[in-house]
């Protein structure tokens, strides 16, 4: 599938999912539900933004190749992009945005946990300091949840709406190929198949208790790893990617 | 009295400790459904730079002002009667006391 090294197309992973995200989370700046929140999505969104500088960069030195983080974030076309499919579906209503970051920051909880212990030294510290802001993130997500799953008859069906939209694009949490097996047989990268059930049960005490109802059916299938994207990834990398390519090498 | 506005959360007060142990300050306020969401608001308001150790919000309707026409009796208790100010003596915690 690939001829990069394991550990370039793993950093690329972690990264792309917090860039892509953040980018989403960072279109509700000036136009969130009330002010406060309004700044604690763009809070969020910085956030997922420093954690993705920070793992595209060790990327790039991974890769040798002299390209920094800013040459991935802006130079990759769309089939460049490793992130999960779920991160790049656009924002919806406040109720899909808080649904999605709920299910991502659950999943990120246990994923970062494991990764602080990785053998790799650089990469675990990173981790431990993004699973620092992400319990944080993890924390208002799920009040958020909870709050509107119980909340109006609107707050409510909007939810839920969420989540069955959202629950399916969650089966790829679990994907892994031939990259993270090469990871996990140096201790540099986690199993994700023990990190499953924690998770479910993470997200169905929330759910639960937001008196909402996790649906049935069958997962999505899967492909943002290797570079197959839906095709909301082209016109998002398309805004993000503007400036930059209109204007190469430029500062302000 | 004005009625509060209907599509806006209540007010809460928020009250910032900064580290090395000064007393909590009042920094603002912020609007919020419940407790646990004016924590959060306020964190991202006003403690997301390292400015707190500590926050305490609570609900602005909790808070009993004085007015301005108040600050005559309040606060002018007749500068010409010395023996109400103790600065004779030592202040036992809090910087000098001259």
């Amino acid at each position: 599938m690939t001829m990069s090294p394991p550990l370039f197309e793993y950093l690329l992973r972690l990264g792309d999912d917090r860039l892509v995200l953040g980018h989403r989370l960072s279109e509700w700046c000036g136009h969130g539900p009330i002010l406060e929140e309004d700044i604690a999505t763009a809070n969020l969104a910085l956030d997922l933004l420093g954690q993705a500088t920070l793992f595209l960069r060790l990327a790039g030195q991974v890769e040798g190749a002299g390209r920094d983080e800013d040459a991935l974030a802006y130079w990759r076309d769309e089939t460049g992009f490793r992130n999960l499919q779920l991160v790049e579906l656009p924002r919806g209503d406040f109720g899909f945005t808080t649904m999605r970051q709920f299910l991502f920051d659950a999943w990120s909880y246990h994923l970062l946990e494991a990764l602080s212990r990785s053998e790799h030294a650089e990469l675990a510290a990173i981790a431990a300091k993004a699973q620092k802001e992400n319990r944080y993130h993890l924390r208002h997500s799920s009040e958020w949840v909870l709050r509107l799953g119980d909340g109006t008859g609107e707050s409510r069906a909007r939810m839920q709406a969420a989540l069955d939209e959202l629950w399916p694009w969650t089966g790829e949490f679990w994907y892994q190929d031939a990259v993270d097996a090469s990871l996990r047989a140096e201790g540099i990268a986690p199993d994700l198949e023990p990190l499953r059930a924690p998770w479910e049960a993470m997200a169905n005490d929330v759910i639960t208790r937001a008196t909402l109802t996790v649906p049935g059916g069958p997962m999505r299938m899967t492909g943002g790893r290797a570079g197959r994207h839906t095709e909301h990834l082209g016109h998002l990398l398309a805004e993000m990617q503007i400036v930059a390519r209109s204007h190469p090498g430029g500062k302000w | 009295m004005t009625a509060p506005r209907s599509d806006q959360w209540p007010l809460w007060e928020v009250f910032t400790q900064p580290p090395g142990g000064e007393p909590h300050q009042h920094a603002g306020s912020v609007h919020a459904p419940d407790a646990e969401m004016a924590l959060q608001n306020a964190r991202d308001t006003y403690a997301r730079r390292g400015e707190a150790v500590s926050i305490w919000v609570v609900p602005s309707s909790a808070i009993t002002a004085s007015s301005p026409e108040d600050s005559g009796p309040f606060f002018d208790p007749g500068n010409d009667k010395p023996y109400r100010h103790p600065q004779f003596y030592k202040v036992p915690r809090g910087g000098s006391s001259e």
